[in-house]
């Protein structure tokens, strides 16, 4: 463990309820942070004359959740791969918790503690969902060819890592499909397997590629809340997501990234008013979250106010709306009872 | 037609040597794509390798026997490392072109006529089981029909085939399978948990390479001669074929592949000839017998690709080609 987090440790910081500025000084894009524990530096990757990723410096706070949003194409996924060694950068440097990992090969980064999970989700479609889990675990002797051989020299460490996987599939409701083969999974559910098996590595930071994508609304909650206990465990969590209400809900920290910059960095709050982030990647409605239940409500009313909208004037009603939200209906009838 | 001569015969190929060497060889191609997708289509190679090893070694230098299966063992070592290193960090297509290309390769050298005091050109090498059958502990005498000598090769050849499905079913059920079998579906998903791929897939390719060097010399030493020609890609298609048939990632699949394979091809042949020499067919020579009795197997791969593509033993839920 390093330095920095001992000593947080010691200071008896709960990482849930940490209240500390992430940032030294202004939040400005490549701005310092108080502890972080990637620190990348004019990192640089080109595709035949396209920049797809030209990051000039960029913290990432320990113990916080930060979420990378921006454009498609704006190289969330390739500075993903970059960092952890599964592309090699035309230039740059970054360190992992003060070690520098520049060209360190991808399973080598893995083992010091930094897990990724894939946009197109990776599960192993025949071997069953525990094998799936078991792949995860670290330290197993057994799979050294040595050692593979005898039972006697890895069993016991088994039973821990099937242990542990037991409990992240309960976790992650998969306990029911643990026998099953992984392509038999749903999509939402192999997201949730390949997010489960990067827990299995005890990760101390994580690094997602739209966790959300396919996961169906009721999940969503409670895997909103298995991600923000990782933060309760120690862990780091890195992100890359396009719904804003999640990152809303559980981001700490927002970076901004476009064509492969930085564009702007700072609390949800903060970025999601910044004008330049909302011309960019986020359009004029954004803030509406259309999943809560007054979200449609405010967005009409604000639809209303917009001039380009076609709701409050006599076009209004092409979608159909008893199909859309028949609730809604019900509440426009119960308004024109009124009146 | 005498039909008890032709099951005999067939029976009898249940437990040749030959298909003992098919067995291992075939397990080798298991271990390579069955569960670690390496596209392995030098497997001939590989069973040269061993034969020419062990016989160069004894004839040219002497040594015992066990020396030079060691040495015969150490030379496709390197000849998987030989292969490896440049080609388990690119896709698998190219292990596959370069594994085809590295078994032609050993065998023009081996027929080179340059060559011919060290390997015997295209005529080949012979008398070096010499040293093997040395130790055949079995008195002369009949043995379930056979001579001491074809008894000893059977005992041999099928307790090493026995040997390496054991150290094979143990390894595959370890974490150390099963990372390979992860490997085989996605590599990246592997790497991203902290496993070093290039290590594992150099493992297993040098496993399936040594079991086809063993094979090659249970292959060679009932022959009594090694030539260039027993080692074709032709061979290398039989086995894919042994492995289609018993299912590609089981233990015993290719064993009874194997089985199969020589199992079919003896009864179509005693059939066939059977026919032929009755008067029953007449549009058929026997060489041409001999020629459709292949055709007649490809045809039995395909109905087997059709109906039951995990062959006899495999489990269609983890189909490679699904």
């Amino acid at each position: 463990m390093s330095k920095h987090s001992e000593e947080s440790m010691e200071a008896g910081v709960d990482y849930m309820t940490d209240a500390r500025a992430i940032a030294v000084g202004e939040n400005t894009p490549g701005c310092k942070k108080r502890d972080p524990i990637v620190v990348a530096e004019n990192v640089t990757r080109t595709f035949g004359g396209i920049n797809a990723v030209d990051v000039e410096y960029l913290e990432i706070p320990r113990h916080k959740i930060t979420a990378l949003i921006g454009p498609n194409g704006a190289g969330k996924t390739t500075l993903f791969n970059l960092l952890t060694g599964f592309d090699t950068p035309n230039s740059g440097k970054w360190q992992f918790e003060g070690q520098s990992i520049a060209g360190v090969s991808s399973y080598k980064v893995a083992r010091m503690g930094m897990v990724r999970t894939f946009q197109l989700t990776k599960v192993m479609g025949k071997l069953t969902v525990m094998e799936n889990m078991r792949l995860g675990g670290s330290d197993q002797p057994g799979e050294r060819l040595s050692k593979a051989l005898f039972k006697g020299m890895w069993g016991s460490r088994e039973k821990e890592i099937t242990d542990q996987a037991n409990v992240l599939l309960e976790k992650f409701k998969l306990d029911t499909k643990k026998d099953d083969y992984a392509a038999s999974l749903s999509g939402g559910q192999r997201k949730l397997l390949e997010m489960a098996r990067s827990l299995m590595v005890r990760p101390k930071l994580v690094m997602l590629d739209e966790p959300m994508a396919g996961v169906n609304p009721a999940l969503t909650q409670s895997l909103l809340d298995h991600i923000k206990n990782l933060k309760a465990e120690g862990m780091t969590v890195l992100f890359v997501e396009h719904d804003m209400n999640m990152v809303r809900h559980i981001a700490d920290w927002v970076v901004v990234m476009a064509e492969g910059k930085i564009v702007a960095e700072g609390p949800p709050g903060e970025v999601m008013k910044n004008p330049a982030v909302i011309d960019a990647y986020l359009g004029a409605h954004h803030d509406v979250d259309l999943g809560d239940s007054e979200g449609i409500k405010a967005l009409e009313q604000e639809l209303v106010a917009d001039e380009e909208s076609i709701v409050g004037t006599e076009n209004a009603g092409i979608i159909a709306v008893d199909v859309v939200a028949p609730d809604m209906q019900e509440t426009i009838r119960t308004d024109k009872d009124k009146a | 037609m005498d039909f008890g001569f032709i099951l005999a015969s067939a029976a009898g190929e249940l437990f040749s040597p030959t298909t003992a060497a098919y067995a291992l060889a075939a397990l080798g191609l298991a271990v390579h794509f069955g569960y670690s997708g390496l596209l392995n289509f030098g497997q001939a190679g590989f069973m040269a390798v061993g034969a020419y090893g062990f016989a160069i070694s004894t004839l040219s230098f002497g040594a015992p026997f066990f020396v030079g299966l060691l040495i015969a063992v150490i030379c496709s070592v390197l000849f998987a490392l030989v292969l490896g290193i440049p080609t388990l960090r690119l896709r698998a297509d190219y292990l596959a072109i370069v594994t085809i290309a590295a078994a032609e390769i050993i065998r023009y050298v081996v027929t080179t006529n340059q060559l011919t005091s060290v390997t015997g050109s295209a005529n080949g090498l012979a008398a070096f089981e010499g040293g093997f059958y040395s130790m055949n502990p079995f008195p002369e005498g009949d043995y379930l029909g056979m001579n001491n000598r074809d008894f000893f090769i059977r005992v041999i050849g099928w307790g090493l085939a026995v040997i390496c499905c054991v150290i094979i079913w143990l390894l595959m059920r370890s974490p150390w399978g099963r990372v390979l079998k992860g490997i085989r579906e996605d590599e990246n998903a592997v790497r991203s948990l902290g496993k070093n791929v290039y290590a594992y897939k150099m493992q297993a390719l040098v496993i399936g390479g040594v079991l086809g060097a063993l094979a090659g010399m249970v292959f060679t030493l009932p022959r009594g001669a090694v030539q260039p020609a027993n080692y074709g890609t032709e061979l290398t298609f039989f086995l894919w074929t042994c492995l289609l048939l018993g299912g590609m990632a089981t233990v015993l699949g290719p064993v009874i592949g194997a089985m199969i394979f020589w199992v079919v091809l003896s009864l179509t042949q005693g059939i066939l000839y059977g026919l032929i020499e009755s008067g029953a067919v007449t549009w058929l020579t026997t060489v041409q017998a001999g020629q459709l009795r292949y055709i007649l197997v490809g045809v039995a791969l395909m109905l087997l690709m059709i109906f039951r593509p995990q062959g006899v033993f495999g489990n269609k839920k983890e189909l490679a080609f699904a």
